[in-house]
């Protein structure tokens, strides 16, 4: 499904309005360790997370993954959503917690890959 | 950028051959992962392939953060044939005992400030191994340790 439409859903605040949002998300993956995203998230995935600082975007960029969404609304570093532009990694930010965001992204369709 | 001079099949051809070094400190979050990501961009100058690509930067990413993560500092050095990319990352750090150990998804020494940024979840060294076509370390307790793997570039 499209990212934007993904981000209408789901009520997102989108915290790096630069990019362009219009991409093909193709699944989800929810982990806290960024070994095992790289290990084992899918290229094109959504990526859940409550971490916050820069190194995410690394991890996001070398996987080609579709975005990241904090959780508990948590607020991303501005070092974070410096290299998140440059690396054109859309950043988006969820009030709910991990269980229900993944919850909804299941309900919209998505799966592990 | 170096030539190389190859000798086959009684036709002499020229190859081209390309090394690097970049530079390693530890406790250094904030630059972690400059040199997997300046590796990438030689690697896309080239016009190496994108799945090869991928491979190298998620196993230089990993062995990169490793020195972040354990080493006082270190060194990524690579190497760019015709046929293959080796990266040979070496680090002034505590060694690690049990090789075999640190190879075991899983398993890791990390302390609980790195786990909670969300690295030590003891999957390092298997994603490199998992990226790369060869995968050695070797390493000295109190010293450091080298790591060095190889990816091969298909024809």
């Amino acid at each position: 499904m499209d990212l934007q439409e993904l981000i209408n859903s789901l009520s997102l605040e989108v915290k790096t309005p630069e990019l362009n949002l219009h991409r093909e998300v193709t699944g989800g993956y929810v982990s806290d360790l960024l070994s095992d995203v790289i290990g084992n998230a899918h290229k094109g995935t959504i990526w859940v997370t409550l971490q916050i600082h820069l190194n995410i975007v690394a991890v996001a960029s070398l996987k080609e993954l579709a975005g990241i969404i904090l959780i508990n609304n948590r607020s991303p570093d501005a070092d974070t959503l410096k290299r998140a532009n440059a690396e054109n990694v859309p950043v988006m930010t969820s009030t709910l917690p991990a269980f229900e965001l993944v919850g909804k992204l299941y309900a919209l369709g998505l799966r592990c890959r | 950028m170096r030539s190389l001079l190859k000798y086959g099949k009684g036709v002499i051809t020229v190859g081209h051959c390309e090394d690097g070094i970049f530079f390693l400190t530890g406790k250094d979050f904030t630059s972690a992962g400059a040199a997997s990501s300046n590796l990438k961009a030689v690697l896309e100058r080239i016009g190496i392939s994108h799945d090869i690509i991928r491979r190298t930067a998620i196993a230089a990413f990993e062995a990169e953060m490793n020195v972040v993560i354990y080493a006082v500092a270190g060194m990524m050095k690579y190497r760019i044939t015709d046929t293959e990319i080796s990266v040979t990352v070496q680090d002034m750090g505590q060694g690690i005992p049990n090789i075999e150990l640190a190879m075991t998804e899983g398993y890791s020494t990390a302390p609980d400030h790195i786990r909670e940024m969300g690295f030590g979840s003891g999957m390092g060294l298997p994603n490199i191994r998992r990226n790369s076509d060869n995968l050695s370390v070797n390493s000295i307790v109190g010293e450091g340790t080298t790591l060095e793997f190889v990816i091969k570039i298909k024809e």
